[in-house]
């Protein structure tokens, strides 16, 4: 895999993030980034902290303090429409589908193409819808069909699709793989390099640790809500990465 | 379709029926409500599809209906709306005060002043979204389930309506707004033909242009011929109905009262069809603009999409909490509409209007097709469903079953409605 370079300026920064749900500190002084044409996985056991730092970015919470920079610009997210106009896109774990409506109606749910008297254009989004299938998942036929008739392979492709449509710069997968059969995951595997080599950046969340060091340049360990450290793959066992999650601390690093 | 010409004998129907691309639900209903029809008329000795009954159970229909169009909205958002009676109710009586009190007594505007009736529908439409609105901001800003809001709502607005009125009944009710009730208001044969061209013309243009706009595409399209087929039904149906209610002939003493009122002495023989009623011309309006909402707006998209997966709405950017004031608004808004048809029906504001109405208009909605879980629901099924309750409840008062059988058939209905169609569901895959 191509090594990106990390000159210039990062594509995301979060600087310090902290957030707190009622007494718990989910998220506690968290400093991140990410740069053109990069994979950046995060690691940790559940309640860890990742999917809440990253649903920060997202626009699903809002962050107690602390600063996030999209190219080096500081943008404040204070809802998903925020995140989707900074070019952020996210895959969610749940999918986030609405399983009653068909596969263009989700592709464009919250940015509908409409005709000229504002009325939903539902042929034109079922168009494009089509086209950009054509290139995620040539197999995928049903188009017509509420999502909740379809496998969960078909299911992630719309939710990829939805992401990739918008030409998003910035995508976040929260465990893109954890429901998908062999053949799936390898699709979006390939379909995550696909990306990278565009030059998107990509945050991917996931319990696969060998999957993470296939797929991620570099690897970000949260342990109850606090960055453990972040490695580059290359640097790292997978050995070290597990005890990074379990203990909090990398050997390597506490030896040298 | 390759496998066509070795299907089974049984397949020739479905195969039309998948052509002309029919939701089977709809034929359904269709058939069930054309079975109570023929039922009734062989039961009643040709009572029942006389012009006279049709004619009664249009208007019947019409109010419980165009509410329960607005009941799909807040089912299909995983709401419920138990107080649309009260709200009917309320709406009513601040109309009925409206026109005989305040506008009198604080604008000096007389009895059959053409201000009256404009103005008094402004302020009903006003109060029934004003309330409906505060019901959205309880339920989706405050998060007091929809249930309770609605159940106090049911008190606290039939209450209301009896406070504002002292309990009267309020009769001497603006003549225009009386045009609005039924037989006091219809088109007459001449235009309603006309009207029933238009929406032939209507409905051949809008299918018409959904195949165009498919073809744009490259998509496949159903055959001509059963985009033909499809046409000539509806303009059959429509058509049909309109004939039958220019059928419905005038009184003879209504007619020469009439004449005499324009003093002019009434022709030997003459007669005159009703035509379609003046609140079927509403509830059809209503019909239309909810169908264009639900499926042609982003307002329906997300109140669809919220239905089925509230979280995946939020995380694509729906406001929810805004979207369930606004549905809610205008689930108040047809209260208030219905409110006008309802008090012109009856000629009289009276205390109890409305009365048990939520319970209908949940019911016609249900039988609909729509699932409380949320999601699914159409604005035709609501209105099929209103139709085949106010059906079969008029024509068992036709055949002289009790007061009790009636209800306890309406209420075995209801739950047979909605097991049909849980059956149906599974046997389509999807989620029940």
């Amino acid at each position: 895999m191509t090594e990106p370079l990390r000159t210039g300026t990062p594509l995301v920064e979060m600087r310090d993030i902290r957030i707190a749900f009622g007494g718990v500190q989910a998220v506690d002084g968290v400093s991140i980034d990410l740069w053109p044409g990069e994979v950046v996985g995060l690691l940790g056991h559940n309640g860890a902290g990742k999917s809440t730092l990253i649903k920060i970015l997202s626009g699903a919470y809002r962050a107690d303090s602390g600063e996030i920079r999209i190219n080096g610009e500081p943008v404040e997210i204070r809802s998903p429409r925020d995140a989707r106009a900074a070019g952020i896109e996210t895959i969610y774990q749940t999918l986030a589908l609405a399983d009653n409506l068909d596969a263009a109606s989700n592709l464009f749910l919250g940015r509908e193409l409409r005709d000229r008297l504002g009325f939903l254009d539902d042929a034109r989004m079922e168009a494009e819808t089509r086209r950009i299938m054509a290139r995620l998942n040539p197999n995928f036929r049903k188009f017509a069909v509420p999502v909740a008739a379809l496998s969960g392979g078909q299911r992630q492709s719309v939710a990829i699709a939805r992401a990739v449509y918008f030409n998003a710069r910035i995508l976040i997968m929260d465990e893109p793989t954890a429901a998908l059969g062999v053949h799936e995951t390898r699709m979006v595997a390939d379909l995550i390099k696909e990306l990278k080599a565009q030059g998107l950046g990509i945050f991917l969340i996931s319990h696969d640790t060998r999957e993470m060091m296939e797929l991620c340049d570099r690897v970000s360990v949260m342990k109850n809500g606090r960055l453990v450290g972040t490695e580059r793959v290359e640097d790292v066992t997978e050995d070290d990465i597990l005890s990074m999650i379990i203990l909090g601390k990398n050997p390597r690093r506490e030896a040298a | 379709m390759a496998d066509t010409a070795s299907a089974p004998p049984a397949a020739p129907r479905r195969a039309l029926l998948e052509q002309m691309e029919l939701d089977l639900r709809l034929v359904g209903m269709i058939a069930a409500l054309v079975l109570i029809a023929l039922g009734f008329h062989l039961v009643t000795d040709g009572r029942f599809l006389t012009p006279r009954n049709v004619f009664n159970l249009a208007i019947q229909t019409v109010s419980v209906a165009i509410m329960a169009t607005g009941m799909v909205f807040i089912i299909v958002t995983r709401n419920i709306d138990l107080s649309v009676g009260s709200l009917l109710g309320v709406c009513s009586a601040v109309m009925a005060m409206t026109q005989t009190q305040w506008l009198p007594q604080m604008l000096g505007l007389g009895f059959g002043h053409p201000l009256v009736a404009p103005l008094t529908i402004l302020v009903g439409l006003a109060a029934g979204t004003g309330i409906g609105a505060l019901h959205g901001w309880l339920v989706g800003y405050q998060g007091i389930p929809s249930f309770i809001v609605t159940l106090g709502g049911l008190l606290v607005w039939r209450n209301i309506a009896w406070y504002l009125t002292g309990g009267q009944t309020i009769g001497n009710l603006d003549p225009a707004i009386l045009l609005l009730g039924g037989t006091n208001g219809t088109l007459g044969e001449g235009l309603s033909w006309v009207a029933g061209l238009i929406a032939v013309a209507a409905a051949a243009w809008a299918l018409m242009a959904a195949r165009r706009s498919k073809r744009a595409h490259g998509f496949a399209v159903k055959p001509l011929w059963a985009e033909g087929l499809l046409i000539a039904l509806l303009a059959a149906a429509i058509l049909g109905f309109v004939a039958v209610l220019n059928a419905y002939q005038v009184p003879e003493a209504r007619l020469r009262r009439t004449f005499e009122l324009r003093g002019e002495i009434m022709p030997e023989g003459y007669t005159e069809g009703f035509g379609i009623p003046f609140s079927v011309l509403i509830l059809i309006g209503v019909a239309v603009v909810m169908t264009v909402i639900a499926r042609r707006t982003r307002f329906g998209r997300y109140i669809f999409a919220t239905g089925g997966n509230p979280e995946a709405a939020a995380l694509s950017g729906i406001n929810t909490r805004a979207l369930t004031v606004k549905v809610f608004a205008l689930m108040g808004a047809l209260c208030a509409i219905s409110a006008v048809v309802a008090q012109a029906r009856l000629t009289n504001h009276t205390n109890d209007l409305g009365t048990l109405d939520e319970l209908r208009v949940i019911a016609a909605a249900v039988i609909g097709g729509t699932a409380l879980a949320g999601g699914v629901g159409t604005i035709w099924g609501a209105i099929l469903g209103a139709l085949i309750m106010q059906s079969l409840q008029s024509g068992m008062a036709m055949v002289g079953v009790d007061a009790p059988f009636q209800n306890i058939v309406v209420g075995l209905v209801l739950v047979a409605a909605v097991f049909i169609d849980s059956v149906y569901r599974r046997r389509l895959g999807s989620r029940p």
